[in-house]
């Protein structure tokens, strides 16, 4: 045991809700892994860790790294970056990048330069069908064996409901979960913004609830027959929690994510024609904000991801029309949730990790998540009282394209450790 | 005190108080007066240079504000989508920074999306006047909506004003609503249910409705808009001829009408289908007068506006 590698994390809450444990509870850390305090030696560094919070490595179930394909946006390692900065110790890549990931080669080689120049965990999706074009399936099989840890289409929605029965039935097999972009594309029609009030004053084309509730309502009935896991992502609209709420009531295998732009900013914000406001699903009314807040808080929607979407500014300038859907969340999700759901009271400390830590485990069937002894060292430290201004300049994402750059908020994470070794440090 | 126009752009009513429409419309009111003299023409923007930066097709607006520039003697280019570097690919900001880079000193734009406006606007120092955002905002079409029924009616206050027709595209009901609310006009939005989002019903003093009879009786301003062949081709509604059977402002129908009620209509008029045809040629309708009243309020609009650019 080598010293150097050996750490304590003393006098932090730990907050470890896999384990149902919110104490104060000293940590050992023993060359990358989570060790018992009486074993480390004494000759251990210390991290002095009184008056903040020590979570299990928070889990981003949703970003896009973009490479291959889109590199001038962002690349695998400045996403691990930026993952790093935001707190995050492991983070699923959506696979629609050009070209698809939907091959072990493609997940091979997101893998390679995850290890290369990562410096958080990136654990690879796979695409369900074929470029994901909703038509044959992927090789799923193969995928599985190339390291996947779920299969999604995301950014497009598999049409045609016998194929995606197909898939459900199928990725069981392999005991992957499907992550679900849910999109009904001719309800969709050309949409740009939530279809409601605000839609009606500015005259843009809306995107109505519909759009998603119709391919919720159909997963949770293809979940129900094949007996198989569905997670519904970036869920926005109150009908289709509704729906998420009733299936788990019934025990079909349906869970939903939702993003912190869903939680904090509503349809209004796009009055001002600014594409930062521009994501799909849209920001919803007040009433669906509400809805989602609600959901957090019952467990019907358990886990939050970022959909960190990167664009770069000059596709980003443009008409609203035109623009590209998306926006960056890695290193603003934690503190614009501590804001917007710890502060205002909505959800406790505990309720709030769960849904990185304990929600992602969950849908993905990993032992990932949590503190036991013997389990690699990913541990983010928070300090949840911490008032500053988000900068968008100081990202570490290649992309600056967000919404809260000027917001006031109040709570972050202070570092972030990965297998023992810190990659994110503000702490002295 | 005398209140002035501070703004360097228009870009849409709903940001416009009372005051600064009834600013416009008696300046407006000033500026017909030059067109019916035998000179038709004033010095009011002469060394200024006007750009109208038309990315969507229009012939009306076009011309109206063309001409409009002329008589205030405003030097002019015009710069369409297929003339511009769009269709090589540059992006509209960088055009109109381009055009900026020139001294111009007002954009008048038309353009097919919603707040394209705005977002130049807030980007370049000249002057940005909206000539129409898809279905966004037609400030100008608005003001001479305004400035005809004041003209005939003599006031707007409490005035019942029912726009018919395919409300959700259109600009100019948005724009009608935002003025006619600010000078105190009632309004009413009628047509199929798939056209009028009842969304509109949450606004004070605006009501939505889907008959005819209720949308006319009582009103004393009609408003026909345009119907496009392409809303029956994305399934609004099943044809045009039922279309205008059902909400069509037919011989019929005018009955409930009151005999001093307004027809209105912003062009460019389908004979037959939003309205008969002999009401539109008929003693009620005040379609031409439109016409040339856009010319005034389009040239008012540009004098306030130029007058408070930042190189005065």
């Amino acid at each position: 045991m080598t010293e150097k590698n050996s750490w304590i994390i003393k006098g932090g809450r730990l907050i470890d809700p896999v384990r149902g444990i919110d104490e104060i509870r000293d940590i050992g850390i023993m060359d990358g892994f989570v060790a018992d305090v009486a074993e480390v030696p004494s000759s251990a560094q210390t991290i002095m860790a009184e008056g903040l919070i020590v979570a299990p490595g928070l889990i981003d179930m949703h970003v896009h790294l973009r490479q291959p394909g889109k590199t001038a946006a962002e690349t695998i390692a400045t996403g691990t970056f930026a993952a790093a900065a935001g707190g995050f110790t492991s983070i699923l890549p959506m696979p629609n990048t050009s070209p698809v990931a939907d091959t072990p080669a493609s997940i091979e080689y997101i893998r390679a330069h995850a290890l290369r120049e990562g410096v958080v965990k990136v654990l690879p999706v796979g695409a369900m069908t074929k470029g994901s074009e909703g038509k044959e399936m992927a090789g799923i099989g193969g995928l599985k064996k190339a390291g996947v840890v779920a299969l999604s289409d995301d950014g497009k929605c598999v049409q045609n409901h016998e194929i995606m029965r197909h898939l459900v039935e199928y990725s069981k097999s392999f005991n992957l979960p499907i992550l679900d972009h849910c999109e009904d594309e001719i309800l969709m029609s050309g949409g740009v913004m939530h279809d409601g009030y605000w839609s009606v004053i500015l005259g843009m084309r809306g995107i109505t609830s519909a759009v998603e509730e119709m391919m919720v309502a159909r997963d949770v009935i293809l979940a129900r027959m094949a007996g198989w896991k569905i997670h519904i992502q970036h869920i926005s609209a109150r009908e289709s929690i509704e729906l998420v709420r009733n299936a788990r009531r019934r025990g079909i295998m349906i869970s939903a994510e939702a993003t912190p732009h869903h939680i904090a900013l509503t349809d209004e914000c796009v009055k001002n024609f600014d594409t930062n406001y521009k994501m799909n699903p849209p920001l919803r009314s007040e009433d669906d904000r509400q809805a989602i807040i609600a959901a957090l808080k019952d467990g019907t929607i358990s886990v939050i991801a970022s959909d960190h979407a990167p664009h770069t500014e000059t596709e980003k300038l443009v008409e609203f029309d035109y623009a590209p859907f998306g926006i960056v969340g890695l290193e603003t999700a934690v503190s614009i949730c501590l804001t917007e759901l710890y502060h205002k009271g909505y959800l406790t400390l505990s309720e709030l990790i769960s849904k990185w830590t304990k929600g992602p485990a969950e849908v993905l069937g990993l032992d990932i998540g949590t503190l036991n002894e013997g389990m690699p060292a990913d541990i983010t430290i928070i300090d949840t009282e911490t008032e500053f201004v988000i900068d968008k300049e100081r990202f570490l994402s290649k992309s600056r394209n967000t919404p809260f750059h000027g917001c006031k908020v109040k709570g972050r994470p202070v570092a972030t450790i990965v297998n023992g070794i810190f990659v994110h440090n503000l702490m002295s | 005190m005398e209140q002035r126009w501070t703004r360097k752009d228009l870009l849409s009513l709903e940001d416009l108080s009372d005051w600064e429409i009834n600013l416009i419309l008696d300046t407006a009111q000033e500026f017909k007066k030059v067109s019916q003299r035998k000179v038709k023409k004033v010095p009011a923007l002469r060394g200024k240079t006007v750009v109208n930066f038309f990315i969507e097709p229009s012939t009306r607006t076009r011309i109206s504000f063309e001409l409009a520039e002329q008589r205030l003697s405003a030097d002019i280019i015009n710069v369409s989508a297929s003339s511009s570097s769009i269709s090589k690919g540059e992006t509209l900001l960088d055009t109109a920074k381009n055009i900026e880079a020139l001294q111009v000193d007002l954009i008048v734009m038309r353009h097919s999306a919603a707040g394209a406006p705005n977002f130049i606007a807030s980007r370049v120092k000249s002057g940005v006047i909206n000539a129409g955002d898809g279905a966004h905002s037609h400030p100008t079409q608005a003001l001479l909506d305004l400035f005809t029924i004041r003209e005939k009616k003599g006031k707007i206050k409490g005035l019942n004003v029912s726009i018919i027709g395919d409300i959700l595209h259109s600009r100019v009901a948005r724009s009608d609503l935002w003025g006619l609310l600010s000078l105190g006009a009632n309004v009413t939005l009628a047509g199929p249910a798939t056209l009028v989002p009842r969304e509109f019903a949450k606004i004070d003093r605006v009501k939505v409705c889907h008959n005819m009879r209720e949308a006319v009786e009582g009103a004393d301003v009609i408003n026909l808009l345009r119907i496009q062949h392409e809303r029956q081709r994305a399934g609004f509604f099943p044809s045009i001829n039922e279309y205008s059977n059902v909400f069509g402002l037919s011989k019929e129908t005018m009955k409930y009408v009151k005999p001093d009620a307004l027809i209105m209509h912003p062009g460019p008029i389908n004979r037959g289908v939003e309205l008969d045809s002999s009401i539109a040629d008929g003693s009620q309708s005040v379609i031409l007068e439109q016409v040339t009243n856009g010319l005034a309020v389009r040239m008012a609009v540009l004098f306030l506006v130029a007058g408070c650019l930042k190189n005065d």
